[in-house]
């Protein structure tokens, strides 16, 4: 079965150099991929993520609101009954990785993860759940 | 008639030189340049080999470091410290929330504030953030685009509060709309109303502050987000095109204007190819405004650059490797001869820079400028024929893009430009570079150190990092929650009724309205929103 993900830009962060190129990394993968877009809200995302029946979220995240965003994402997921998983990547310190995996957060991918990283893990988050 | 080399040596009679014995160190004598007597030299139209004729034997370029975070007074410290340390230029990086014109008490704002530049919400702020800094020694550089006109507003308010006239002012504004809806993507109005605010700021300091800079043209985050260096420099000039007609719109004679521009580009780790881009950038700048524009004042004609090494190339992996990168493209800027110059810190692929590891970017310029005797003679690599034949072919690919852009507006720059970012096309352009990049990195076909070779060591202990908290926004929160309360709500409310008011009619220049919502304590938020009302948002269509 095709893999649907969506990617997404929350918060105030305009930088969508990444989040395109892994859009286009999923894509050519075989996945189907979903962008909403810049200046996303959590609420925004996990709305979209649940009216596209999506496999996994994809949160593209490089100012550094990263530990209050993201964790919302999770929550606004939550509250709407849901549980896709998600998958953060971008500008994000070691030392925050278990801080947001314990925030319901299923994997990071840090600067300099190569594409088939990229691929693997949206891939294994997706079977995970 | 005399020869280039005449008009070079007469032109670098006339400069003062700093003292030095321009040897090298064994004692060979150099030259100020090397080349044919008929040949192209620095300082001589079209100026590829440098826009002065003297060069760093006149002027070092200025070490310009882009610093901010926090509140004002987190940066207003960090200041105090480039200028301690040898720094002579502040550049001001403004948070998230600042760069699209919302108060850090905004619901989007949540996480943002302080996080990658400074919070600056009102006059208020900005009287600490340049606190004890003398403004008419230190120039001063903002990188602000979309409230542009709003933080040169606060700037000029709290200036004249402090008792320094607006016409003694002397600094740069980003200012560069343009390349926000193409590349950096911190856009707020649709793109024709951005330019007019872009038009009465440029309208306004050339009336009334002749030391400002009102336009700072940026390649930089074109090339961040994944532009190729030809196309850098194709976009980045071609958008100066665009502010040179904008100008003439207003009735600005282009030798009234063109002296004011400054450009902004990156150094990319591909060391002669960016050289060759800023020769490039030289030659062709000189050409346009002369043969198409007809300016006739040298300084019109003189291509003027800021350069960052370029902040994509950092690695996570292995930190201290990005120091030895940095070092490298700081010496191709320097070679390329740029105006002024900031060097990356080695933790900002995760992080904004700690004071350690910004003080030893701020020492990699000063090795060069000290040590490396490199600034002896202008356009060292000038008539290498590889750096020439890459400078003209640089030439040729952003002739290639000009014309695109010029089809696109059926002979106007100005228009091309907004009807490519209208059309996606700029954005499209970029997006697929940057993937085609990727791809070559995947495929091992370009290898980056620590990340997909030499990994030994990418285990070791992390460097200390800067951690902003989020007491840093609740303090912000608290300090804006404290002006509103004690300001005079009246005069904010009418001040903002006679923005708006005035911001409907596109005959009138905004600047005087925003400064005086300035002083009466208004928020950039406030003032935004007011704009806003009248404008409307640009809402960029997603694509892949």
């Amino acid at each position: 079965m095709t893999l649907r993900v969506l990617v997404a830009k929350i918060g105030l962060d305009g930088h969508d150099r990444g989040i395109k190129i892994v859009a286009r990394l999923l894509r050519d993968a075989g996945m189907e991929v979903i962008y909403t877009g810049l200046f996303q809200t959590p609420d925004t995302v996990a709305s979209a993520a649940i009216d596209e029946d999506v496999d996994v979220i994809g949160l593209s995240m490089l100012s550094g609101a990263h530990m209050t965003l993201a964790p919302l994402v999770v929550e606004a997921l939550r509250s709407r009954g849901a549980s896709i998983p998600v998958v953060v990547g971008g500008i994000v310190p070691r030392q925050d990785i278990p801080l947001l995996k314990a925030a319901g957060i299923s994997e990071v991918l840090g600067p300099g993860a190569p594409g088939t990283a990229v691929v693997d893990t949206i891939r294994a988050a997706a079977n995970a759940s | 008639m005399a020869t280039p080399r005449e008009v070079w040596q007469k032109a670098f009679s006339e400069s003062s030189v700093r003292p030095g014995a321009y040897e090298t160190m064994s004692g060979i004598p150099l030259e100020p340049v090397y080349g044919p007597d008929d040949g192209e030299f620095p300082g001589v139209y079209p100026y590829t080999r440098g826009p002065y004729a003297s060069m760093y034997r006149s002027k070092l370029w200025t070490m310009r470091m882009f610093a901010g975070f926090g509140t004002a007074d987190d940066t207003n410290k960090r200041f105090k410290d480039i200028i301690n340390s040898g720094g002579d230029g502040l550049s001001t990086a403004f948070d998230m929330p600042t760069l699209l014109g919302l108060d850090s008490d905004d619901t989007m704002s949540l996480g943002e504030v302080g996080r990658c530049g400074v919070a600056i919400d009102t006059v208020e702020d900005m009287d600490d953030l340049y606190r004890d800094i003398d403004l008419g020694k230190i120039t001063t550089s903002m990188t602000i685009n979309s409230p542009a006109a709003v933080l040169l507003s606060m700037f000029i308010a709290q200036a004249e509060r402090n008792g320094t006239p607006r016409a003694r002012l002397g600094g740069t504004l980003q200012n560069d709309i343009l390349k926000e809806y193409q590349a950096q993507k911190e856009f707020v109005f649709p793109p024709r109303q951005g330019m007019r605010l872009v038009r009465d700021t440029i309208a306004f300091t050339a009336a009334e502050m002749p030391k400002w800079h009102s336009v700072s043209i940026s390649g930089y985050h074109i090339r961040e987000a994944g532009s190729t260096a030809a196309e850098e420099l194709a976009f980045t000039l071609a958008n100066g095109f665009a502010y040179v007609e904008l100008a003439a719109q207003t009735g600005l004679s282009v030798d009234a204007f063109a002296p004011r521009l400054s450009f902004f580009f990156n150094a990319h780790i591909d060391f002669f190819e960016e050289i060759a881009k800023y020769r490039a950038a030289r030659r062709i700048w000189a050409r346009w405004l002369k043969e198409r524009y007809g300016a006739t004042s040298e300084r019109s004609l003189q291509l003027r650059f800021h350069t960052q090494t370029a902040g994509v190339s950092l690695t996570a992996q292995q930190p201290e490797v990005n120091i030895v990168r940095t070092a490298i493209e700081a010496l191709a800027g320097v070679l390329g001869g740029t105006q002024s110059l900031h060097t990356n810190s080695m933790d900002e692929a995760m992080a904004l820079p700690t004071e350690r590891a910004a003080r030893i970017a701020l020492r990699t310029q000063q090795v060069i400028a000290n040590e490396t005797n490199v600034t002896a003679v202008a356009d060292p690599l000038g008539g290498s024929w590889y750096v020439e034949e890459l400078t003209n072919e640089m030439e040729r690919r952003a002739e290639e893009i000009f014309a695109d852009i010029e089809a696109f507006g059926n002979g106007s720059m100005l228009d091309g430009c907004i009807n490519g970012i209208e059309e996606n096309w700029f954005q499209s352009r970029i997006a697929d570079s940057a993937y085609d990049l990727e791809r070559k990195f995947n495929s091992g076909e370009r290898i980056i150190v620590g990340v997909s070779q030499f990994l030994e060591g990418n285990d070791e202990d992390e460097i200390d990092l800067l951690r902003i908290t989020n007491e840093d926004e609740q303090k912000q929160r608290r300090r804006l929650e404290a002006v509103r309360l004690s300001r005079n709500s009246a005069a904010v409310a009418e001040s903002l009724a006679v923005l708006e008011t005035e911001a409907a009619d596109p005959e009138i220049n905004l600047m005087p309205a925003l400064i005086n919502a300035s002083n009466a304590q208004a928020t950039v938020g406030e003032m935004m929103k007011s704009m806003g009302t009248v404008f409307g948002r640009h809402i960029e269509v997603p694509t892949i």
